[in-house]
């Protein structure tokens, strides 16, 4: 693996993970993935890179009986620990899904969801900051003269870049994606692709996608995972020139997956 | 974003979280408290004399409620003999022949609607057919209030076991060059026996504690009589008369019989649900 | 086809109904009308004289205040079956709720009557006398002697009897709320109160409300878990420590002993006014639980 010179956002040591405590689904994973750099997760359905994604932010814990072991480092902490304030970790990391899930209420009120519970009450205030959102999220030309409007009442390609804006308005510091257009029809695909990239100016971006040539156009780093071990991570290009690993060039050129 | 702002959020959580688990417990609680209540009055007045006797004459200890049992038995033996056959065929209707029609749907509707509907304003309606025109409460009276009651509850749950039925199913049949109405008798209705007979004991369970419509139908009988021409006593209208009456004799046998009732109805509901379980799980 | 005409059957039961309902009260909707008759608080079988406004009253407040009761706890019961307890503790509870549904009225009743009461009249009532009995308004809703056979005994039971129905349909679209969008919401941090709280209560606001018409719509048609504990009193009264009269109540008690024509119409007039009311808000419950079903759209 070439030696990398960026700084260390997230480090992974020795991550195992069980669903329901038996069916185990991470296999000693380690790694690290870099501030304000892209990192692409990739893998045939079923390897482990969305269930990975959401040990990050802790998602598993929502439901019974799912067990972690090993550590996750970020900024000093193991996110893994008991104890940790899940809620903090939750507002320091954010989350955009498959497919758009735009909240039954309008635009406006979507992205000041995650300000009001930062308990940012004043009206200006969140005003200022779902502008500020909407705009990072190449979103304010389209939605600046219907705020008020029911957010379902936007396009699939707008209601997943609403989806960003509300996860970047409360200003996180780490940004996970879980295959964000799939659901997405290629201009669109082509807009959140951009957007991404602006993105990693002010967050790290931890993107899982199942189209190869995407993970390639907007990563750094891309680590390729297969039945829930890493089987390869390392610069975006090297991996998909000429990656180390058999299986790495077996997925990469279409063999299998 | 502030540790103490956080801290309130956790605090309203718990607070809220806690509440409507004490509104869980408030709920489990009345069930216990009535269920209990119902079996500690109602062994005091079981007796065999209960099931063996018929009513004594006011005032005079003693007497059963053989009766009202066997009036209950009788009235809700027709009432289903006519009320299951006219839901599962009026089922048969909207999810066979009728399927997706507008009909279907305002019929499935109007249905749901009358599952819910006063089962007081019923007993009004039998009692202006038939016991004006025939001049007499009787037993027939009883058992048609009661078969209305039933109708809409099979017809919905038929209806909507016969949809779980696959299309492919049916079109199995048809391939070997079978009629519609075999299809449906052979098929369909095997496919969803168990459903429907879970609807029928749950219909039956649901009139079986039925009081407001035989109230001025069937009315009651203070002797024992299996004319269905004739008042019939039954079991809840009994209670009713022998709860608001001044007697302890009195009551404590309206609280026996409320026992026998109320384990029927249990043991029907749970029933229902075992055999539906079971067949999820066989399926 | 004889599946057909057995369909067609319910159609014709509705209107059938409707018509004679009509039809029996011709005679006292012919002598009184239809305003003079719903505001009228007469009710004087002597001097022939009836009216709704008492049996609508005693409908009314028994239903109003048995709903304030019942939804809270209805709703606190679909949150903790859908949000809070152990998954194996979501099957037993909801037959529970279910066997707390299928207990018949006059199950209700006798529990009512001869449990409920007195616990009334020996304990809660005085209690609630003291402590609220001196307050300016609210004093006037806890005056005369408190004896258990009353609105507020008829309210409790019947809140009780109309818990299962709003609470197993909001649990039901509680369950519709997509997980992903839950999930969207944990993800900015939000503690799960937060979440049931502004996203999946909003989400399932129809269907909670299609349970709670529901609800009403068992209330108002509601009659021997009432008949055993209110009284059938005629009167409007602004004390919840009175007895009074509804709708099921009054036919329950007085259509066999109605002796005059007029008497017995008056009484199918009643009974029409409840079938109509009843239909109403039975077919509003279904519209909007449909709507519910379907999902939230443009």
């Amino acid at each position: 693996m070439n030696k990398i010179n960026d700084t260390v956002k997230i480090e992974i040591r020795g991550l195992h993970f069980y669903y329901s405590g038996i069916a185990h689904a991470l296999k000693d994973i380690s790694f690290s993935m870099y501030k304000n750099k892209v990192t692409a997760l990739i893998g045939p359905s079923g390897c482990g890179k969305t269930t990975f994604l959401r040990c990050l932010n802790r998602m598993h814990d929502l439901y019974p009986r799912n067990r972690y072991e090993g550590e996750i480092w970020m900024d000093g902490d193991n996110i893994l620990e008991h104890g940790t304030d899940l809620i903090g970790l939750r507002s320091k990391i954010g989350m955009v899904f498959q497919k758009p899930t735009p909240f039954p209420m309008s635009i406006f009120e979507n992205i000041a969801f995650g300000l009001k519970l930062m308990g940012i009450r004043k009206k200006t205030e969140l005003a200022q900051r779902v502008e500020k959102a909407l705009k990072h999220a190449a979103l304010w030309d389209e939605t600046e003269d219907r705020l008020r409007k029911s957010a379902l009442s936007l396009s699939g390609g707008q209601q997943q870049r609403l989806c960003i804006a509300r996860a970047i308005a409360v200003e996180p510091e780490v940004i996970l994606m879980d295959e964000p257009c799939s659901a997405l029809d290629p201009i669109a695909t082509g807009k959140i692709e951009d957007l991404i990239a602006e993105l990693t100016k002010k967050y790290t971006v931890i993107i899982v996608t199942h189209n190869m040539q995407q993970a390639a156009r907007v990563s750094e780093h891309t680590g390729f995972f297969m039945m829930g071990e890493l089987v390869e991570f390392d610069k975006t290009q090297k991996i998909f020139t000429s990656p180390s690993n058999k299986m790495t060039e077996d997925y990469i050129t279409g063999r299998f997956g | 974003m502030t540790w103490e702002h956080t801290r309130t959020r956790k605090l309203k959580n718990y607070a809220a979280l806690t509440l409507c688990s004490f509104a869980a417990f408030v709920g489990l609680f009345w069930l216990v408290f009535i269920l209990w209540d119902v079996f500690v009055h109602g062994i005091g007045g079981l007796h065999i004399s209960l099931f063996i006797n018929d009513p004594a004459p006011p005032g005079i200890e003693g007497g059963g409620l053989r009766n009202a049992f066997v009036g209950q038995l009788i009235i809700t033996f027709f009432a289903t003999l006519i009320g299951v056959p006219i839901g599962i065929l009026g089922a048969t209707f909207l999810a066979e022949y009728a399927r997706g029609k507008k009909i279907a749907r305002l019929i499935s509707m109007l249905s749901d609607i009358m599952v819910s509907v006063p089962s007081i304003v019923v007993g009004a309606f039998v009692y202006a057919i038939i016991v004006k025109p025939f001049g007499h409460f009787s037993g027939w009276a009883g058992a048609v209030a009661l078969a209305i009651i039933m109708i809409p509850v099979v017809l919905r749950t038929t209806e909507d076991m016969l949809s779980l039925v696959p299309w492919t199913l049916r079109e199995a049949a048809f391939a070997l060059g079978a009629p519609y109405y075999k299809v449906i008798i052979q098929v369909v209705y095997r496919g969803a026996a168990t459903g429907i007979i879970t609807g029928i004991l749950l219909s039956i369970s649901r009139v079986v504690g039925e009081t407001a419509p035989l109230l001025f139908t069937s009315f009651s009988n203070s002797f024992f009589s299996v004319n269905m021409n004739e008042p019939v006593s039954s079991l809840t209208v009994t209670i009713f008369q022998y709860a608001m009456g001044p007697y302890d004799s009195w009551h404590s046998q309206a609280w026996a019989a409320s026992l026998m009732i109320t384990l029927f109805v249990l043991v029907l509901t749970i029933l229902g649900r075992l055999i539906l379980k079971w067949k999820e799980n066989k399926g | 086809m004889v599946s057909g005409l057995a369909s067609l059957l319910i159609i014709a039961l509705v209107l059938g109904i409707l018509f004679i309902l009509i039809s029996e009260s011709s005679l006292a909707i012919r002598r009184f009308g239809i305003w003079q008759f719903i505001s009228s608080t007469d009710w004087n079988p002597v001097r022939e004289s009836f009216g709704a406004a008492t049996g609508l009253f005693g409908t009314a407040v028994t239903t109003g205040l048995s709903l304030l009761i019942a939804i809270p706890v209805a709703i606190g019961i679909a949150i903790f079956i859908t949000e809070i307890a152990p998954n194996f503790l979501k099957g037993p509870i909801g037959v529970a709720i279910e066997l707390l549904a299928a207990i018949p009225s006059i199950i209700y009743g006798m529990w009512g009557l001869f449990t409920l009461a007195p616990i009334m009249a020996d304990r809660i009532e005085p209690a609630l006398q003291k402590s609220l009995g001196g307050f300016p308004l609210i004093g006037l809703l806890f005056k005369g002697t408190p004896m258990g056979i009353d609105l507020l005994t008829a309210s409790v039971i019947l809140s009780i009897m109309i818990i299962p129905f709003t609470a197993s349909i909001s649990r039901d679209a509680f369950n519709l709320t997509p997980d992903v969008v839950k999930e969207s919401a944990y993800a900015l941090g939000a503690t799960k109160w937060e979440v049931i709280k502004d996203v999946v209560i909003p989400y399932s606001k129809l269907g909670i409300f299609g349970g709670v018409v529901l609800s009403l719509g068992r209330a108002l048609g509601e009659t021997m878990a009432v008949a055993f504990v209110l009284g059938n009193n005629h009167q409007i009264t602004a004390s919840l420590l009175d007895a009074a009269a509804t709708i099921t109540v009054t036919l329950a008690n007085e259509f066999t002993e109605a002796d005059t024509d007029i008497y017995l119409s008056s009484l199918f007039y009643l009974a029409l006014i409840l079938f109509v009311m009843s239909f109403i808000v039975l077919a509003a419950a279904k519209f909007l639980i449909l709507k519910a079903e379907r999902g939230p759209s443009q």
